[in-house]
């Protein structure tokens, strides 16, 4: 069997929807960002596989800049979650509560 | 395509990216001696980067092989920026030498944020605009922490970045999407798809433009995707929360508009179906949450979710009435917003921290130059003449009825119509109620001075608005 374009894009699609799925359902914030990570992947692998399929190479540059962007944003998570144990000695997102409507 | 690699077609954010850097040294080598040194560096910054924007107005095209337009458009998306930038700056030294945070990353990442939003106006690759959105989310997430000795401010940068990046994932996956099917990630040439498909939203373009607009929504807090917005705003430092609710929302906008504003394109009935519903509902969840609170802060961040609704009734209206109307209500939402909260900030002092309403009370007799701007402030944001808020939305409102969008104009009126309960709220608060004996208000120069300046701008533009009208139709006409 040949692997196709549309392997790659389904296998894209599903990872992406797991990392939704951890999202949602998790209550840890690290895990949370795990997942994202899995999002943000999912797609790069979408955009290698068009970037392969047009044979063009913007896919492949579009990968590297999410790829720095993803670098920064967990940066900044990981300390904003540092800050965040140590008011709550916890980093369950259940006990995140201060604010509400 | 122009192939230059013309520095100076981006001047103003090399201005704000150089400036960022030299915040942060004269923060560390004066910082000691002189406090405020990068405070005042930072306004002669956006100042500098103020003139160079007015004084080099964009005439069309673009630079860097396609990669950013020099146009009328970006070049007043940028003066908005810089302008509410300018204005945040110049009131936040009170909060954050109260608070005990006044360090000059602060001033380091406004610059940042507002490098970010100028690249997300001028982009011509969704690669810019997706490297502007970032700089800018980053930028904010840091900034909504920036008190990180307060739970409430932790909490509201948390939330704020988890669900910033789960909608990243969603733009992302948009473009990817959007770059399957086109072959390209030049706006330009996505837009020449657009219109020579027969079937524009066929194949990969459909659901990608629909992640795309998710990711955007996100960032206006249009509802269904606004759960974020009112726990921030609220959580941030106030300063931080003028800016946030301001400024980005401008640079969505302006970045909604380069993407999907296509004259002469259709859609098609879906796509319109969607934002429809997208407006109306944005316009009365925000409504009737604004109703029901009773903090300041809560109500205008609840009120600047209805707002993005009337936006989002120029956004589908779509005619160059409709774009011009947007530009200039953004500009204007920046003076209204960013003066109704320096207001609640400095009368929040009398009170218990909490931005009630009751702090308002007898602020009419204590303080009436600041019971007047308030006033002004609430009043515009209601959309009552001649202030500018009214010219904002007529022309937004008229360009839908040009467009045949009566319903849903009538619901927008309705909506403003019950807008005025909780904006009269605060004034009535004001002027009629006899509270218990607050505290006089403290002095704060620069915090009046922000006021000032945001009031008279609100009654220029409403007594004159034709001429910034004529600048934001011209840039609609340069995005054509």
């Amino acid at each position: 069997m040949i692997i196709s374009l549309n392997h790659y894009l389904v296998l894209g699609a599903f990872l992406f929807c797991i990392g939704v799925a951890g999202v949602l359902t998790r209550k840890n914030a690290i895990i949370i960002l795990a997942s994202v990570e899995l999002m943000l992947n999912a797609v790069n692998l979408t955009f290698i596989a068009f970037a392969r399929h047009w044979g063009d190479a913007t896919g492949q540059i579009f990968v590297f800049f999410s790829m720095v962007v993803a670098a920064a944003e967990v940066a900044v998570g990981l300390a904003i979650i540092v800050v965040l144990f140590r008011h709550k000695e916890s980093i369950n997102i259940d006990e995140v509560n201060l604010l509400k409507w | 395509m122009n192939y230059d690699y013309n520095l100076s077609a981006i001047a103003v954010p090399l201005i704000l990216a150089a400036g960022s850097v030299l915040v942060l040294l004269t923060d560390v080598l004066l910082g000691k001696k002189a406090k405020d040194s990068a405070y005042q560096t930072t306004l002669t910054i956006l100042a500098l980067a103020g003139v160079f924007c007015f004084t080099r107005w964009g005439t069309g095209g673009s630079a860097f092989f396609g990669q950013v337009y020099t146009d009328g458009f970006t070049s007043f998306f940028n003066l908005a920026f810089l302008t509410v930038g300018f204005l945040v700056v110049l009131n936040s030294p009170n909060y954050l030498i109260r608070n005990g945070i006044d360090h000059g990353e602060y001033y380091m990442l406004i610059l940042l944020a507002l490098l970010g939003m100028t690249f997300m106006a001028s982009a011509g690759d969704l690669l810019i605009f997706f490297l502007g959105l970032e700089t800018m989310s980053i930028c904010l997430y840091v900034l909504a922490g920036f008190h990180k000795s307060r739970a409430k401010s932790n909490e509201s940068s948390l939330k704020y970045l988890l669900l910033g990046a789960f909608f990243t994932g969603f733009l992302l996956y948009g473009m990817a999407l959007v770059y399957g099917q086109v072959g390209s990630t030049n706006l330009a040439e996505i837009s020449n798809y657009l219109a020579e498909a027969a079937n524009p939203l066929g194949g990969y373009m459909g659901i990608g433009l629909a992640l795309l607009l998710i990711g955007l929504t996100f960032k206006m807090a249009v509802v269904p995707f606004h759960f974020w917005s009112p726990d921030v705003y609220d959580g941030a430092p106030t300063p931080v929360t003028a800016f946030m609710s301001t400024a980005p929302k401008a640079a969505a906008f302006a970045a909604a508009l380069r993407i999907f504003y296509h004259p002469g394109i259709e859609l098609g009935i879906p796509w319109e179906n969607v934002l429809w519903v997208l407006a109306v509902l944005t316009m009365t969840v925000g409504n009737f949450a604004a109703l029901a609170q009773t903090s300041v802060k809560r109500m205008l961040a609840y009120s600047s979710i209805t707002h993005a609704g009337y936006l989002l009734v120029g956004f589908l209206a779509s005619n160059e009435l409709g774009a011009s109307g947007m530009l200039f209500y953004l500009f204007m939402y920046g003076f209204m917003n960013v003066g109704a909260f320096t207001i609640a900030y400095l009368v929040n002092r009398r009170g218990k921290g909490n931005y009630n309403l009751s702090d308002f009370a007898q602020l009419g007799t204590k303080s009436p130059m600041l019971a007047a701007l308030m006033s002004i402030f609430m009043l515009s944001l209601t959309g009552i003449p001649p202030l500018a808020g009214f010219f904002g939305k007529l022309y937004i409102f008229s360009a839908a009825v040009q467009e045949g969008y009566v319903w849903l104009v009538v619901i927008a009126v309705l909506n403003s119509a019950i807008s005025v309960f909780y904006y009269l709220r605060v004034m009535v608060m004001m002027y009629m109620r006899e509270g218990e004996d607050l505290a006089d208000l403290e002095k704060a120069p620069t915090v009046a001075i922000t006021a000032v300046i945001c009031g008279l701008a609100i009654l220029i533009f409403g007594l004159f608005p034709s001429p910034l009208l004529d600048l934001a139709r011209a840039s609609i006409i340069a995005l054509l």
